[in-house]
């Protein structure tokens, strides 16, 4: 498992002193400092309640943190406004949800492309519909793309949300366990076309991950028991 | 906003069920008191107008407003009745023109009005087709009998027996159709009309049958004097008048004891109609005279009050419906929470959450609205027959 040295990469996500809590109290995540390469793949592990999903949410600008500072892409997210922040996050950070996420009354093509339809930041155009497509293509699963969700296998269900945080080509993917409830075979399948895709597109990509299996398949590892214990990386 | 607009679609159209329970929901509060509001103002208007143009009526003593409703309206609920000599009477004053009624049978479930040639100059009625009864067993039908019923000049309509176990009571009487009235959106359009005798017919007051005196036939002959032939009951009675029974058809007694059910007076100016009305509210007639207009208002006075309260209920109901919907629908809510921070999560604002969910109730009240608007305008024009077949 190495540990990150941020000073030797080109940054992509810079946190410096960063500090979150819950209202209830009860949790609480100190990262001294963190930094991830543009183009890395990095996995998170650590026991639940470790601050895991707390650190993608922080990063997306969903959470704001009580302290500190989070950089992603040279911007500094947590200054940005509420509407520029959900901005950046629909144009710059693809979600793959560890549920999916994806909407049962919308078929294939229409979950793939949602976040174009929900905001004004993304313009839906033949291009992009083209692209869709494209991407189905890529995923295997063009011929599903007028089915629903739950007419398709937990597996064409997983690459559908990849489909979907991959279109507006975003220059960061977190993926919330995106492998977790995948058999051995689907999960090495699933994680090797992600990794194909995000470095297609030159992305980088923070992966929540409890499967020990997959994190020689990372660039870098970041274990969250070591925040527990106060420790920054 | 088309964004929002088709994936709100697209929810509604995946959860159809849920779609078109809310649809018939908001649809039955917003069309319910709407359509009762236009059958009510048409039966008002209907029973108004009728009324208006029926100066006086004169009918046994008793309920006032069954006289009107079967004398104007052809109800069911049949009066007592009085004489043909209440015509003579009215005749006799020489303060207006009677007009004889005899409503009491039906024939496939629309009232037979028996009546004479005036009722038809009074009420403006014109025939649409054929001719108007000229003979003891014709008829004329209304235009909703005709389309209903699909009959036309040359058919028969058969008047309906009251009572079937009772061998003494009305058989039924094969009526000839000569005509067939225009429509005239009222009572007229759904009944029968024939001459008052073929109604006295009909009753068993007057009948046809062989000539008892000719017959050869001694197996019908109960007792045979000088003056008198009693036949026994093989004696069949005709239930058809046609051109060559006709002449054996006879009434037994005095015309001018036969029943009606009311007379239409029609007064030649105001003051004698107050005259005639003046004369019959001495306490030793046995008949009563009413202003169906005066009648109508009464009752109108009444559905009104009646109308408040089924307003004040509508609303409540409407009122708990709504409260009912909009429980549903929070909890509806609840159950997308996942959905909801999946799509706050990617990227959208609360705002543009509001907007979709906003867009699916907007679409929801687009539909009812128009299910509504339909709704109305099929209670709009049927608004007289339903007006005729569920309230008058």
């Amino acid at each position: 498992m190495d540990r990150l040295k941020a000073e030797d990469l080109k940054k992509m996500i810079s946190i410096q002193s960063l500090t979150f809590s819950y209202p209830s109290g009860e949790f609480r995540l100190d990262i001294e400092k963190l930094s991830v390469a543009s183009g890395d793949k990095v996995a998170f592990v650590g026991p639940s309640g470790s601050g895991k999903t707390t650190l993608l949410n922080l990063v997306a600008g969903i959470l704001p943190p009580q302290k500190g500072s989070i950089k992603v892409d040279n911007d500094e997210i947590n200054s940005l406004g509420d509407s520029s922040r959900r901005n950046f996050r629909i144009t710059n950070i693809g979600f793959i949800f560890q549920d999916f996420g994806l909407l049962d009354y919308l078929d294939v093509r229409d979950n793939i492309l949602h976040p174009y339809r929900i905001t004004d930041a993304l313009k839906l155009n033949s291009d992009i519909r083209g692209r869709a497509d494209m991407l189905a293509e890529q995923m295997g699963i063009a011929d599903k793309l007028q089915r629903h969700p739950s007419d398709l296998s937990h597996g064409e269900r997983q690459r559908v949300a990849i489909c979907r945080a991959l279109l507006p080509e975003p220059k960061l993917i977190l993926a919330d366990e995106a492998t977790g409830n995948l058999d051995p075979n689907n999960k090495a399948h699933i994680l090797e076309l992600l990794f194909q895709s995000v470095e297609d597109h030159g992305a980088t990509l923070l992966a929540v991950t409890h499967d020990h299996e997959l994190l020689p398949h990372f660039d870098n590892v970041i274990n969250f028991s070591d925040f527990l214990q106060g420790e920054t990386t | 906003m088309m964004d929002s607009l088709y994936l709100a679609w697209r929810y509604l159209v995946y959860n159809k069920k849920k779609t078109f329970i809310l649809v018939c929901c908001i649809t039955i509060i917003a069309a319910l008191p709407l359509a009762l509001e236009v059958l009510l103002n048409e039966s008002e208007r209907q029973l108004a107008l009728r009324a208006k143009s029926s100066p006086l009526l004169i009918g046994a003593k008793g309920s006032a407003l069954d006289l009107v409703m079967n004398s104007l309206y052809f109800g069911d609920e049949v009066p007592e009745t009085i004489t043909m000599a209440a015509t003579d009477q009215v005749m006799d004053t020489g303060l207006a023109a009677p007009i004889p009624l005899y409503v009491r049978f039906k024939s496939r479930g629309f009232p037979i009005v028996g009546t004479t040639l005036d009722y038809f100059d009074f009420r403006s009625l014109e025939l649409a087709q054929g001719d108007m009864f000229t003979m003891l067993g014709q008829c004329i039908i209304g235009a909703e009998v005709a389309r209903e019923l699909a009959l036309k000049p040359g058919d028969f309509v058969v008047s309906s027996p009251e009572t079937l176990f009772d061998i003494a009571g009305v058989y039924p009487l094969k009526m000839k159709i000569t005509g067939v009235l225009a429509p005239s959106h009222n009572a007229d359009d759904l009944a029968v009309f024939a001459d008052i005798q073929t109604a006295w017919v009909i009753q068993g007051l007057g009948h046809g049958h062989k000539d008892v005196t000719r017959t050869t036939d001694s197996s019908v002959i109960l007792k045979k004097e000088e003056s008198n032939v009693t036949a026994n009951a093989k004696l069949m009675q005709y239930t058809e008048i046609t051109k060559d029974n006709i002449d054996s058809f006879h009434l037994h007694g005095d015309a001018i004891n036969f029943p009606l059910t009311a007379v239409l007076a029609l007064p030649y100016d105001e003051k004698a109609g107050t005259i005639l009305q003046g004369r019959y509210l001495e306490k030793e007639m046995p008949y009563q005279i009413v202003r169906p207009k005066e009648v109508i208002d009464t009752l109108m006075a009444n559905i009104f009050k009646i109308r408040n309260v089924l307003d004040a209920v509508i609303l409540f109901v409407g009122s708990a419906t709504l409260l009912a919907l909009v429980l549903v629908f929070s909890l509806s809510l609840r159950l997308r929470e996942r959905e909801i921070d999946v799509i706050f999560k990617l990227g959208c604002s609360r705002a543009t959450i509001v907007k979709l969910l906003g867009a699916e109730l907007f679409i929801i009240i687009l539909i009812s609205a128009g299910v509504c608007a339909g709704l109305l305008a099929f209670v709009h024009y049927y608004d007289q027959s339903l007006v005729r077949s569920l309230f008058i």
